[in-house]
């Protein structure tokens, strides 16, 4: 009986757990994958407009390193259009790492909504005030007399227009991990900063450490050091069974090859910027 | 030679048994507390952008709708209370004092509704460019408040479940005895309501 109270008194927070874990899956959005610069699910943009606007777009990036893309959703998926805006740029990873300047130009023609979503480290350059004069001259007007695709044109020129203004403090930052580094440094980074990294760098100090030990002993330059003849094992290894618990440490290397595409760059959202509708 | 060896082995095994408690989540309490007191901050920053725009704001309105004196009082009123209460990393342990700041907002964020939306009957003042730029701004940090609530609400899931579950549950009897679960946002506020519009 005592077992089984505390079993239980045990189990109800995983089982809590498990049911908000349900919960957050039920509640879940999808998001149209990262694609190019220019997402157009909602198919508003034709071949020629989507490729300029996608020139424009990696001209700013190469040159201030801001990432802006632009998005036409089919659905907002029964949410706001401010909700649904900073979670897919926190899932795209919009932005340099550290300096978050990232920023999206949503468009979902059905809800008749758009909005741009403002990365942390723009809402000082591209403010709430910006956007929504950004959204209100050049974007609504065009949308209003049905042309969408010259709505999300002059909206994307105002945009890089606002983001290309602090030109000069742009330069002085330097492009923060703007490439994706080579498959030796992110092992080695992995390895000096998760736990599973460490350990694995220390078994293999230890390993070697043994290798030594037995070399000198092979040569006589050192005694056995276990008394009663044990192995020259400096630490007894973890079985294999103990083992598996580690596997779940560490699992953020991979840094996600971009595979020649385009692809976020690690920047993050935090509501920031304005919407609109027509 | 025998001797520098047991001490490799003596110091190896340290670090492999640290390592082993590391994996064990050792370092989860006050991970995820550091994690959600970084996210009560960012909640603060905003409520505290919010205060900071109000009375520009209100004597933007009261320029071209000085006959709302009510509303613009309300506002006024409700943000003093608002800024009134010290709230600090410790609140977020404390039920009172975080009922209260709550509740202290909540209620500015429905005076604030009532004040927008009462401008909307005011053209000059719905033109103004002062106006407009303080209302997207407005309209912006309500966004970021809602934003920094819910990173904020994530973040004490965390570190509450964290403190309820194996094997956090564990550290959290033994080592972290003074580490309390925090309190969260009521998930559907006041707030999240638009104002009711009398004429």
């Amino acid at each position: 009986m005592r077992a089984g109270t505390t079993i239980a008194r045990w189990c109800a927070p995983a089982i809590a757990l498990a049911a908000i874990c349900l919960a957050t899956c039920a509640f879940a959005l999808t998001f149209p994958a990262l694609s190019g610069r220019v997402v157009d699910e909602a198919n508003l943009l034709d071949g020629p407009t989507r490729q300029a606007l996608t020139r424009k777009l990696e001209d700013l990036e190469s040159r201030t390193t801001t990432q802006l893309v632009v998005v036409t959703l089919d659905s907002l998926q029964g949410t706001t259009i401010e909700d649904y805006g900073y979670q897919l740029g926190r899932t795209w990873k919009i932005g340099q790492q550290g300096a978050n300047n990232g920023a999206l130009l949503i468009v979902a023609p059905k809800e008749r909504k758009v909005r741009i979503e403002v990365g942390y480290g723009l809402e000082a350059t591209l403010t709430d005030a910006v956007s929504r004069l950004i959204i209100e001259n050049a974007i609504l007007p065009r949308f209003r007399a049905g042309d969408l695709a010259g709505g999300i044109t002059r909206g994307v020129d105002d945009l890089v227009q606002v983001l290309s203004g602090g030109a000069e403090e742009f330069k002085q930052r330097a492009r923060p991990a703007a490439r994706t580094p080579g498959p030796m440094v992110s092992l080695l980074h992995w390895m000096l900063t998760s736990e599973l990294g460490l350990f694995v760098v220390f078994l293999i100090i230890i390993f070697a450490l043994n290798g030594l030990q037995s070399l000198l002993i092979r040569l006589g330059l050192a005694r056995r050091a276990g008394r009663r003849g044990r192995s020259p094992w400096i630490v007894p290894i973890p079985s294999g069974s103990s083992g598996s618990s580690w596997s779940s440490g560490g699992s953020s290397w991979g840094s996600g090859s971009s595979g020649g595409g385009f692809s976020g760059g690690g920047g993050s959202f935090g509501g920031g910027g304005s919407s609109g509708s027509w | 030679m025998a001797s520098v060896f047991k001490v490799i082995r003596i110091s190896a095994f340290a670090v492999c048994a640290s390592l082993f408690l590391a994996g064990c989540g050792i370092n989860n309490i006050p991970t995820y507390e550091e994690q959600a007191k970084a996210k009560w901050s960012d909640v603060q920053n905003q409520y505290q952008r919010r205060a900071d725009l109000i009375p520009n704001l209100v004597e933007t309105v009261k320029g071209y709708a000085a006959q709302e004196k009510s509303v613009l009082e309300a506002v006024t009123e409700a943000r003093a209370k608002a800024t009134s209460i010290k709230v600090d990393a410790s609140t977020v342990t404390d039920p009172e004092t975080f009922k209260k700041f709550q509740d202290a907002q909540a209620q500015l964020s429905g005076a604030l509704g009532r004040l927008i939306a009462v401008s909307e009957a005011y053209p000059d003042l719905k033109s103004n460019q002062n106006f407009l730029a303080l209302q997207s701004q407005l309209e912006g940090t309500e966004n970021r408040i809602a934003v920094a609530r819910r990173d904020y609400i994530e973040a004490v899931r965390v570190f509450n479940t964290e403190l309820r579950t194996f094997p956090g549950v564990i550290w959290a009897s033994t080592l972290y005895r003074a580490h309390k679960p925090m309190e969260t946002f009521a998930a559907a506020a006041d707030a999240a309501r638009p104002p009711q519009v009398k004429f």
